[in-house]
């Protein structure tokens, strides 16, 4: 059975749950593990890519939305220094997202040669 | 001096296609659409599991775009046997249907982009559309529609997406003309979508960082606004990296919202950034990246630049080449048939038509289900007025568009039901209120102009109040389910929890309207040649077959039957008459049983009267005989002529075909003949009747011309005509007589 992010089982996510007060957003949120299972069918579809992605995705899961949008903004062009992109990378590899760091650290090192550094 | 054209050029020259702007190719601008002396030959040279050397250049020289592609998108272990492959070799795989998709999607995972351009420019049309064909990722077709207004008026939108819903698209689009709208705009589409149809994603597309905030609320169910271009200069003028739009493809998976990037041709001519590369190899560098960013989708076939491409030779080809990449990516294609790019009604048809013939994951990122002027992303390919075309373009192939006939007569209460749910919904919320009226407009509307003026500051308060409050799906769920609109609720939650699954975060993926996932995964397209593949179902195949305005035998039987009158009353067999005036008037077996009006419209018996009248005038004694025997209006005519003391008799048929005959003639000859029935108009059947009379004298009248008209008159009737013979064809028997029939005057 599929479980939401905050555990609850997804066959009790249903309108009247939803009257009774009892569903929160963490409820309606997909689990780290689920994306990890979808990695693992965009594997066998032949698509790395897209398993990579998910991957990258079960570790966001973590991450508060507005941590997201300002990761998201942090990597736009111009908006970071080496030495931020650099911590940004360190922070996430402490919150377990190890390929979300190493992305991080892969465009610091790109936005450097490329002039895209603020 | 140049002087003037002659007139037959003066009239091409007003022609709608001469509306349209075609550009002398330009490479050094970018305009030109599959090759460029700029574009790089294929190359790839990897040391030590690295690449060195993509397309031409040099790992020091990689922008990032470069940078990117050469880290993810090239899969290392085939790139050697795919980069080696002949070009005019590998295509044929794209064509071959003995050879499964899997093997070309293989070898494409190793190649290069200007390997996969190169390849790809050497596919003609109809090549194109068996590689998109077997290519394509979804087994089963489908389309988008765009759902705006020019007032972002939320009843309206909630109006609009149920239809679009019942219409059948499963992916609805909309966007705003004022930003900061965008979260109303996402509620009322959601709420009609709901009320519309189970399973119907919806998207709101705006700037990036607000797309995502709207997704993460559940407000909209996929994101497709996240832009791709194949220059570094552009794609950082459109303030992104490849790596920003890497993280913002996890951060919509990470939620479960299901996202696809969005690039296309012309972009780059538009910025003045094509850096001198052709369309094609531009656009492979976007598909290349799309698959390397890990995207599960792409939308092109240039969206916002069509017709930058459609100005240029092969443009419209290329358009179509873009979506055969990224399907031979192992991507979802949401393939173009997006911004109007043409003037002419031919050319926007002759862009489309070869992609809904091969069908698409979706075949429009876009048809304009609204009026033109209510489309806020500009006018669509394919707008509300196009609708009944494509459906009727559907039947036409037996091709599954996408689109269903959505029920005229329950259309009324969907969108009834559409609008009361979003009041409802924004009452509850403390969003705004509706008046009985503004709701009763909104169901009527074909567009925005047909509202009362909605005020603008209350769509801009919602939406403040939306954002403010931190409203999500939830929320709207709960409105929906305490104002009574359970069905919708169920709707509205169900695509809120198939993000806790996730399996429409595989590629191509829509709803069924079971809820069930399509996708390459579910529903893989395993097209191999004839009697393979995607086949409508039979329930599918009656859909598309029942388009609204088709008419049967016994529809035309009932609407016949409708105007039965008792003017015509048979009186006795049909004798020789001896009096040298008079003329007799042969109707068919079917006029005054089955038949009663004619194809222009005009009653039978109204017919008779203008005959007799004009009978009348040159003194003539007329009779009505009914032919019972045959329907073949010459036998109908001659039968009426050997009756007649004068030997002159017309013929009528109760479509309103008309003729006059002489007892002398053979039976296909005649004298005069009206043979053009739905133009004929009363003043000319009396003529009719005067000539006759005439002929009967001994004089020799000037024939009535059939009047001449240059409309599809037989597209137009055809179908009546065959439903009309049938039924006199029931009333004949060739063993019956000819009968008088008496003619009594209309009662006042």
């Amino acid at each position: 059975m599929t479980r939401a992010f905050s555990g609850k089982p997804a066959g009790d996510l249903t309108v009247s749950a939803l009257v009774r007060d009892e569903l929160v957003a963490d409820d309606v949120r997909i689990h780290p593990e689920t994306l990890q299972a979808q990695a693992a069918v965009a594997e066998r579809h032949d698509n790395p890519q897209l398993a990579e992605n998910f991957r990258r995705a079960a570790e966001l899961t973590a991450f508060a939305e507005d941590e997201i949008l300002s990761l998201y903004e942090a990597l736009r062009p111009r908006r970071s220094t080496a030495a931020e992109l650099a911590e940004l990378a360190d922070g996430l590899a402490a919150r377990g997202a190890s390929l979300c760091a190493a992305l991080v650290r892969e465009a610091a090192a790109a936005y450097g040669r490329r002039g895209l550094l603020r | 001096m140049k002087r003037e054209a002659v007139g037959r050029i003066r009239f091409m020259d007003q022609q709608r296609v001469n509306l349209d702007g075609f550009a002398v190719e330009e490479p050094a601008l970018g305009l030109v659409a599959l090759h460029s002396p700029a574009d790089p030959a294929p190359s790839l040279r990897v040391v030590d599991g690295m690449v060195a050397e993509l397309d031409g250049k040099a790992r020091g020289e990689f922008d990032t775009i470069d940078s990117y592609i050469a880290a993810h998108g090239i899969d290392l272990a085939v790139a050697g046997e795919a980069m080696a492959l002949d070009d005019v070799a590998a295509a044929r795989l794209f064509v071959d249907p003995a050879v499964p998709r899997a093997e070309v999607v293989r070898l494409v995972a190793g190649m290069t982009p200007a390997k996969l351009a190169g390849v790809v420019a050497l596919l003609r049309p109809a090549e194109l559309m068996m590689a998109m064909t077997k290519l394509r990722a979804r087994r089963t077709p489908s389309n988008q529609a765009h759902v705006t207004n020019l007032l972002d008026d939320p009843l309206l939108l909630a109006a609009d997406a149920a239809t679009a819903a019942a219409y059948g698209f499963r992916e609805l689009e909309t966007t705003v003309p004022v930003l900061a709208d965008a979260p109303s705009n996402a509620v009322a589409v959601t709420v009609g979508a709901a009320v519309g149809a189970p399973g119907v994603l919806v998207q709101c597309a705006v700037e990036e960082a607000m797309e995502l905030e709207m997704g993460m609320r559940g407000l909209v169910s996929y994101a497709e606004t996240v832009s791709l271009y194949g220059t570094e200069e552009v794609f950082v003028d459109g303030d992104d990296t490849p790596w920003s739009k890497a993280f913002l493809t996890s951060g919509y998976a990470s939620r479960g919202i299901k996202m696809r990037v969005s690039s296309g041709a012309g972009a780059e001519v538009l910025m003045a950034g094509a850096e001198g590369r052709s369309m094609l190899y531009l656009e492979s560098r976007c598909v290349s990246l799309a698959r390397a960013i890990g995207a599960q989708g792409v939308q092109n076939g240039g969206i916002d630049g069509a017709s930058v491409a459609a100005a240029v030779p092969r443009g419209v080809r290329e358009l179509m080449a873009e979506n055969v990449m990224v399907m031979a990516r192992n991507l979802e294609s949401c393939s173009g048939n997006d911004a109007l790019m043409s003037e002419s009604h031919v050319r926007r048809t002759s862009r489309t038509l070869p992609i809904l013939l091969a069908g698409s994951d979706y075949i429009c990122s876009g048809f304009g289900s609204i009026q033109r002027y209510d489309n806020m992303f500009g006018p669509s390919n394919w707008n509300a007025e196009d609708i009944d075309d494509w459906l009727a373009m559907q039947r036409d192939w037996g091709v599954d568009g996408g689109l269903r006939t959505a029920d005229p007569e329950s259309l009324r209460e969907l969108r009834g039901r559409a609008v009361e749910a979003v009041r409802d919904v924004y009452r509850a919320l403390g969003l705004g209120d509706f008046t009985d009226e503004q709701l009763a407009r909104a169901v009527d509307a074909a567009g925005s102009k047909d509202l009362v003026p909605t005020d603008a500051l209350a769509v801009l308060d919602a939406a403040q109040t939306i954002r403010a409050a931190g409203l999500t799906s939830l929320d709207i769920a709960r409105a929906l389910h305490e104002s009574g609109h359970d069905e919708a609720a169920e709707r509205v939650l169900a695509m809120t929890v198939a993000r806790v699954h996730g399996d429409h975060l595989q590629t191509a993926a829509i709803f069924d309207e079971d809820m069930r996932v399509l996708s390459l995964v579910t529903d893989p397209n395993e097209y191999a040649g004839p009697g393979t593949g995607y086949e409508p179902s039979a329930a599918r195949q009656a859909e598309i077959d029942g388009v609204r305005q088709a008419r049967g035998v016994e529809d035309l039987r009932v609407a016949q039957a409708a105007l039965a009158g008792d003017r015509l009353a048979p009186a006795g067999p049909a004798t020789f008459g001896t009096d040298p005036r008079e003329v007799v008037i042969g109707v068919s077996p079917g006029v005054g049983r089955a038949v009663w009006r004619t194809l222009s419209g005009l009653l039978v018996v109204d017919v008779l009267r203008e005959l007799l009248d004009g009978l009348e005038e040159e003194g003539c004694l007329a009779r009505i005989v009914r032919v019972n025997s045959t329907i073949d209006l010459g036998m109908v005519g001659l039968t009426a002529a050997r009756l007649a003391g004068s030997g002159i008799g017309i013929g009528l048929q109760g479509k309103g075909t008309a003729l006059i005959h002489r007892r002398d003639l053979p039976p296909l000859a005649n004298l005069e003949l009206y043979s053009m029935a739905p133009t004929l108009t009363a003043d000319m059947y009396r003529r009719l009747g005067t000539n006759a009379g005439r002929h009967a004298k001994g004089a020799t009248p000037v024939p009535v011309r059939n009047p001449y008209t240059d409309e599809a008159i037989e597209a137009r009737y055809h179908t009546s005509v065959i439903a009309l013979i049938v039924l006199e064809r029931d009333c004949a028997d060739p063993a019956a007589a000819p009968e008088d029939l008496t003619f009594s005057e209309e009662q006042p």
